[in-house]
C-alpha cells in the first residue's frame, strides 16, 4: 500500500469528520465511530510493522511532496526506529484511550471529535521529517487537548487546561525561533531535517538551537523544573486522556531530541549532557520523593511520572548505546505502564468517586480481580524483574553509569523510592481492614478488562524478551551514535 | 500620462467614485435601504472585476499616483474588505433606517480614498488621501447619532487625527526642507547620507512615522484606539481596525522602505523597539478587558505591533511578510468582530460575559470563533500562523533577535486572553438557552472568512506569489 503514512495521520483525522456529521439523533453511535477509527489506524499500524525493515538506520517508507515552494517546505514523513516504536504506541494507547472513555456521556460528539483530531496530531508529530510539517502537528496536539481537559476534567479543569496549553505554547514559541534560525543557517534554505543533520554547524550556533529545542521539548517531558503542568493537567483530565498525556504526549517531548536536538546539533548535546544528566537525576529523585508524599492516587502516579521519564532523559544525556536503547525503551514502557495504572486510577474513581487513597483500605479482598491488576501494573512500574519497566531502567542505569557514577548512584534512589510509594499505595488502598464505605464497590468490568490486558502482554512480552522491541530500535540508534561521533557497537 | 489617459487606468476607481454618488442619490427616493447596501456591493464587485489590469506606464495623473502591482493588490484588499464590512453593516441593528443610505455611500468614499492613499507617490497626495480616509472615519465613528459614546469616540478620533496629521504634515515639510522634494522616488537620489540635511531628513521622516504611527494604532500613538474602536458602530470598528491600517501600512512601506530604505539601520531600530512597545502594550492591557470590543480593541493594537515586525526587517521578505499578514489578519479579525455583531445582537451588550455557553446555544458560530481567535494567536494550521512565521522569519533574516524572541512571548501571553473568550464559550456552563439569531447574510460572511482562514493556512503559496509579485520593484 502506498502512502502508508499518510493513511496513519489521516484516518483518524476522517474519523473526525463522520463524527461530526452524526445527527444528534444517533449520539450513541458516536463513540463506535470513534473506535473503528482508532481500530482502523491500529491495523494500519500493524501492517507498518511488516512493511518496516528492521535492519536498516536510515528512514524508510518515505513520502515526499512539495507544499510551500516560496519557503521551501515539505510534506515530508517518513518513519524509522525512532519514531515506528512510538506510532505503534500512540495506536495502541488511542484505541484503550478510546475504548476507556466509553462511559463519558457528556457532549460525546465533540469529545470523539477532538479525541480523534488529537490522535492524527500525535501520528503527524511522530512521522514528520520537515520541521515545519511537525510544528504544525506539534501544535495541532495542544488545542484539542485544552478542550478534552478543560470540558471533561475534574473541579479545577480549566485552571489545568489553560496552564497545559500556555506553558507548552511558550516552549514550542521558543523552539519555532530556533526552526527559523536553522532554516536561515542553511544554504539553500531548508526545513528538511535528514538535509539540517548534514549541515554541520558552528558550535556557538549549535549550543543556540539546542536551548531554543530543549525549552520547547523540556516543557512537553516535563524535565524538573518546567515539569509544574503536569500534576494539573494529569489529576483533572478525565482517564482516557491522562492515559494518552502519560503515554504518549510525555514522549513527544523525548521523542524532539533523539529525532531533531541531538542529531542536527550534536556537538552541544555533548556539551549539554552533563546539565541533562543533573536535571534528569534531580527530576528523577524529586518525583520520587513528590509522589511518595501524596494522598491523592492519580497525583501520585502523576509524579511518579515525572520521575520516570527522568530515566528517559538520563539514557539521552550518557550519549552511549546503553543510554539511548534504554532511554527508548522506556519511552514505550514507561506508555504501557503507566497509562494502565492511569486506567486503574480511573477504574476506581468511576465507582467511589474519589482517588483519596487514604479513604480505602481493604480493597483486596473485596474486588480481587482488580486488585491483581493494581499489583501487576505496580510491579511493572517498579521495576521487577521479567517486567518491562525493569529491563529500560537497567539499560539506562548501565548507561548512566558509563557516563558517571555518581549521578547514576544518585538516580538509583529514584528506583527505590518507586518501590516505597507504589507499595505505600498499595497497602493503603488494597490491604488492611476493609472501610465499610466500600462494603459494595463493583468488580473490575470485562471493558475495563480489555483495556488492560493487551498492555500486560506487552510488558510481560518485552520484560522476557527485549529483543523483540531493542531489534526494531537499535539499528537506528546506533547510527545516530554513529553520526554523533559516539561509539556503536 | 495626463489626467485623460489615467482615466483608463481607474476604471474601477471611476466606478466606485460614480457608485457613490449613485447611492448618495437613491437614497432619497428609496425607503428600502438595504437595497443600496446591495447596490453597493455590487458596485464593488464591478470595481473589483476592472481591477487586474496593469498600464504600460505605471506613473498615471501626471505622476502622482503609481499604479504597480502593490497598488492592484490593495486596490482588491480594499474593495474587499469595504464589501465585507458593508455586507456585516446591513445586520447591525443600532444604525437609523434614515441614514442608512448615507453610510453605504461614505464607505464607498472610503473605498476610493484607501486605493488612491495606496497610489499615491507624493507626500502631499499622501497626506491628502490620508485626511481623505480620516474625515471620513470621523463621521462613521460617529454615525450613531443619539449614542453618547460614538459622539465621543468621534470627537477623540478628531482632536488625536489632527494632531497626528500635523505631525506627519510637519515632517514631510522637514523632508521636503532637506531634499527639495516631495517625490518619494527622487528622495533618495537627491539625499546622501553625508549631505548636511541628512539629520533633517532623518528628524522628518520619524516625524512622518508618528503620524503613520497613529493611523496603524503604534504605540506610543494608540492612546486612541481602544476608545474609538469602543465607541463607534461595531461595523466600523471592524473596518478601522482592518482598513485604515492596512492602509498606513501600505504608505509606511512605500516611504520607510520605499523611499528611505537605503538608510534602513538608522530607523530600523527605532521601528523594532516601537514593534515590541506596541504588541506588550496591546497584550499586557488587553488581559484585563472586560468587554469584547475593548479586548479586540486591544488585540488589534498588538496585531499591528506584530506587522510592525515585517516593517522594522525592511527587506523584501518583510514587505511580503507585512502584506501577507495584512489578508491573513483582515479575513480573521472582520470574522471575529462578525461573530460579536451576532452574539451582541442577541444580549444587547458588549460584555465578554455575553459569550458565555456559546458552544451550545449556537455550535457552529463558537466553533468558527475558535478557529478565529486560534488563526489570530497564531495556531497553526490557520492564516494567522503563516502570517506569524512569515514576520518571524523576515525579522530573524536580518538577525532582529530581540524583536523576535519579545514577539514569540508575546504570542504566548495573547493566546491567554483570545483564550478568556474560548473557555466563556466551552468551558463554562451557560445559564440562559437563548439560540442566537443568525441573519442568512452574517452565516455567508463568516463562512466565507472561516474558509479562507483555513485555505490560506493549509496553502499558503498563491496568497505568497502574489505578495511576492506585488513587491514594489
Amino acid at each position: 500500500m502506498s502512502h502508508l503514512l499518510s493513511w496513519l495521520v489521516f484516518t483518524p483525522l476522517v474519523g473526525a469528520l463522520a463524527v461530526l456529521f452524526i445527527p444528534k439523533s444517533a449520539a450513541e453511535f458516536t463513540k463506535w465511530v470513534a473506535l473503528a477509527a482508532t481500530l482502523v489506524t491500529g491495523l494500519l499500524s500493524l501492517f507498518l510493522l511488516t512493511q518496516f525493515d528492521r535492519s536498516l538506520a536510515t528512514v524508510q517508507l518515505t513520502e515526499k511532496a512539495l507544499w510551500i515552494p516560496q519557503i521551501n517546505v515539505h510534506y515530508f514523513l517518513g518513519t524509522d526506529g525512532i519514531s515506528m516504536p512510538m506510532v505503534m504506541l500512540t495506536a495502541l494507547i488511542s484505541i484503550l484511550a478510546c475504548l476507556a472513555s466509553f462511559n463519558i456521556d457528556l457532549r460525546q460528539k465533540e469529545y470523539y471529535c477532538l479525541f480523534l483530531l488529537l490522535e492524527t496530531g500525535m501520528m503527524g508529530t511522530f512521522l514528520a521529517l520537515d520541521l515545519f510539517l511537525f510544528y504544525v502537528f506539534w501544535e495541532v496536539v495542544l488545542v484539542p487537548m485544552y478542550f478534552l481537559i478543560g470540558i471533561w476534567g475534574g473541579p479545577r479543569k480549566e485552571y489545568a487546561a489553560i496552564k497545559f496549553f500556555l506553558y507548552t505554547l511558550a516552549g514550542s514559541l521558543l523552539m519555532l525561533l530556533g526552526i527559523l534560525a536553522l532554516y536561515f543557517h542553511t544554504t539553500p534554505h531548508t526545513f528538511n531535517v535528514l538535509e539540517l543533520a548534514q549541515a554541520h554547524f558552528t558550535v556557538k550556533f549549535q549550543k543556540f538551537i539546542f536551548m531554543a529545542f530543549f525549552l520547547g521539548f523540556a516543557i512537553k517531558v516535563p524535565v524538573w523544573p518546567f515539569h509544574t503542568w503536569l500534576p494539573d493537567a494529569h489529576v483533572e483530565a478525565p482517564t482516557p486522556i491522562s492515559v494518552i498525556l502519560a503515554g504518549v504526549l510525555l514522549k513527544m517531548g523525548t521523542y524532539g531530541f533523539f529525532r531533531f536536538a541531538y542529531p542536527i546539533a550534536e556537538d552541544a548535546a555533548r556539551w549539554f549532557s552533563p546539565y541533562m544528566a543533573i536535571l534528569a537525576v534531580i527530576g528523577i529523585v524529586y518525583g520520587g520523593f513528590v509522589a511518595l508524599a501524596q494522598t491523592d492516587f492519580k497525583k501520585m502516579v502523576a509524579y511518579s511520572s515525572v520521575s520516570h521519564m527522568g530515566f528517559v532523559l538520563l539514557g539521552l544525556a550518557a550519549l552511549n548505546q546503553n543510554g539511548f536503547n534504554g532511554a527508548m525503551t522506556q519511552m514505550f514502557n514507561h506508555g504501557t505502564i503507566t497509562g494502565g495504572l492511569f486506567l486503574l486510577v480511573g477504574v476506581l474513581y468511576d465507582r467511589a468517586h474519589t482517588r483519596d487513597m487514604t479513604a480505602f483500605g481493604g480493597l483486596g479482598a473485596r474486588v480481587p480481580l482488580y486488585a491483581g491488576f493494581l499489583v501487576f501494573f505496580s510491579m511493572a512500574s517498579l521495576g521487577l524483574p521479567s517486567l518491562s519497566g525493569f529491563v529500560s531502567e537497567f539499560l539506562v542505569l548501565l548507561g548512566g553509569y558509563q557516563f558517571n557514577g555518581t549521578l547514576t548512584a544518585v538516580s538509583c534512589i529514584g528506583i527505590i523510592l518507586a518501590a516505597a510509594y507504589l507499595l505505600y499505595m498499595i497497602r493503603r488502598v488494597l490491604l488492611g481492614p476493609l472501610n465499610p464505605k466500600w462494603a459494595a464497590l463493583e468488580e473490575i468490568n470485562t471493558r475495563e478488562i480489555v483495556t488492560l490486558v493487551p498492555l500486560m502482554v506487552l510488558i510481560v512480552l518485552f520484560g522476557l524478551c527485549p529483543r523483540l522491541l531493542l531489534a526494531y530500535m537499535t539499528p537506528t540508534l546506533n547510527g545516530l551514535l554513529h553520526a554523533m561521533g559516539g561509539l556503536a557497537l | 500620462m495626463n489626467a485623460l489617459e489615467s482615466l483608463h487606468s481607474f476604471i474601477p476607481e471611476t466606478i466606485v467614485l460614480t457608485g457613490a454618488f449613485l447611492v448618495l442619490a437613491l437614497d432619497l427616493f428609496l425607503r428600502h435601504k438595504k437595497i443600496l447596501a446591495a447596490l453597493s456591493v455590487l458596485i464593488l464587485a464591478a470595481a473589483a472585476f476592472f481591477s487586474f489590469s496593469l498600464p504600460a506606464n505605471p506613473q498615471v495623473f501626471f505622476g502622482f499616483f503609481h499604479l504597480d502591482a502593490m497598488t492592484v493588490f490593495f486596490r482588491l484588499f480594499s474593495y474587499g474588505v469595504v464589501a465585507l464590512t458593508i455586507l456585516i453593516s446591513t445586520c447591525y441593528r443600532p444604525i437609523e433606517n434614515k441614514f442608512e443610505g448615507e453610510y453605504y455611500a461614505l464607505f464607498l468614499f472610503l473605498a476610493l480614498a484607501l486605493v488612491l492613499a495606496a497610489a499615491s507617490t507624493n507626500l502631499l497626495m499622501i497626506f491628502l488621501n490620508i485626511e481623505f480616509i480620516s474625515i471620513l472615519s470621523y463621521l462613521l465613528v460617529g454615525y450613531e447619532k443619539k449614542n453618547e459614546r460614538s459622539k465621543e469616540a468621534s470627537l477623540k478620533y478628531l482632536l488625536f487625527g489632527s494632531v497626528a496629521s500635523a505631525m506627519m504634515l510637519f515632517g514631510m515639510s522637514l523632508v521636503f526642507g532637506a531634499t527639495g522634494s516631495l517625490w518619494l522616488e527622487a528622495i533618495p537620489a537627491t539625499l546622501a547620507k553625508d549631505s548636511a540635511f541628512f539629520t533633517v531628513a532623518l528628524t522628518g521622516t520619524l516625524f512622518l512615522l508618528a503620524g503613520l504611527g497613529f493611523k496603524v494604532s503604534m504605540a506610543p500613538f494608540h492612546l486612541w484606539a481602544p476608545d474609538v474602536y469602543e465607541g463607534a458602530p461595531t461595523p466600523v470598528t471592524t473596518f478601522l481596525t482592518v482598513g485604515p491600517k492596512a492602509l498606513g501600512f501600505a504608505v509606511l512601506l512605500r516611504v520607510l522602505v520605499g523611499a528611505f530604505g537605503w538608510f534602513r539601520f538608522e530607523w530600523c531600530h527605532v521601528v523594532a523597539l516601537l514593534a515590541i512597545i506596541t504588541m506588550t502594550l496591546g497584550n499586557v492591557t488587553a488581559i484585563a478587558q472586560t468587554k469584547v470590543k475593548r479586548l479586540l480593541a486591544y488585540s488589534s493594537i498588538a496585531q499591528a505591533g506584530y506587522i510592525l515586525m515585517g516593517v522594522a526587517a525592511g527587506t523584501l521578505a518583510g514587505i511580503e511578510s507585512v502584506l501577507y499578514y495584512l489578508v491573513a489578519y483582515a479575513l480573521t479579525n472582520i470574522g471575529v468582530f462578525t461573530i460579536a455583531i451576532a452574539v451582541a445582537n442577541q444580549s444587547k451588550n458588549d460584555e465578554i460575559e455575553s459569550f458565555r455557553g456559546l458552544s451550545r446555544r449556537a455550535p457552529g458560530l463558537a466553533a468558527a470563533m475558535v478557529l478565529f481567535l486560534l488563526s489570530l494567536a497564531g495556531i497553526p494550521p490557520l492564516a494567522g500562523f503563516v502570517a506569524k512565521f512569515s514576520v518571524f522569519a523576515a525579522a530573524l533574516q536580518v538577525q532582529l533577535y530581540t524583536l523576535a524572541l519579545a514577539a514569540a512571548i508575546n504570542s504566548a501571553v495573547a493566546a491567554f486572553y483570545y483564550f478568556k473568550i474560548v473557555r466563556l464559550m466551552y468551558l463554562v456552563p451557560c445559564d440562559n438557552e437563548q439560540a442566537v439569531e443568525k441573519p442568512a447574510v452574517l452565516s455567508f460572511v463568516i463562512v466565507l472568512l472561516l474558509a479562507g482562514t483555513i485555505a490560506l493556512g493549509l496553502f499558503p503559496a498563491p496568497l505568497m506569489t502574489l505578495a511576492h509579485n506585488a513587491l514594489p520593484l
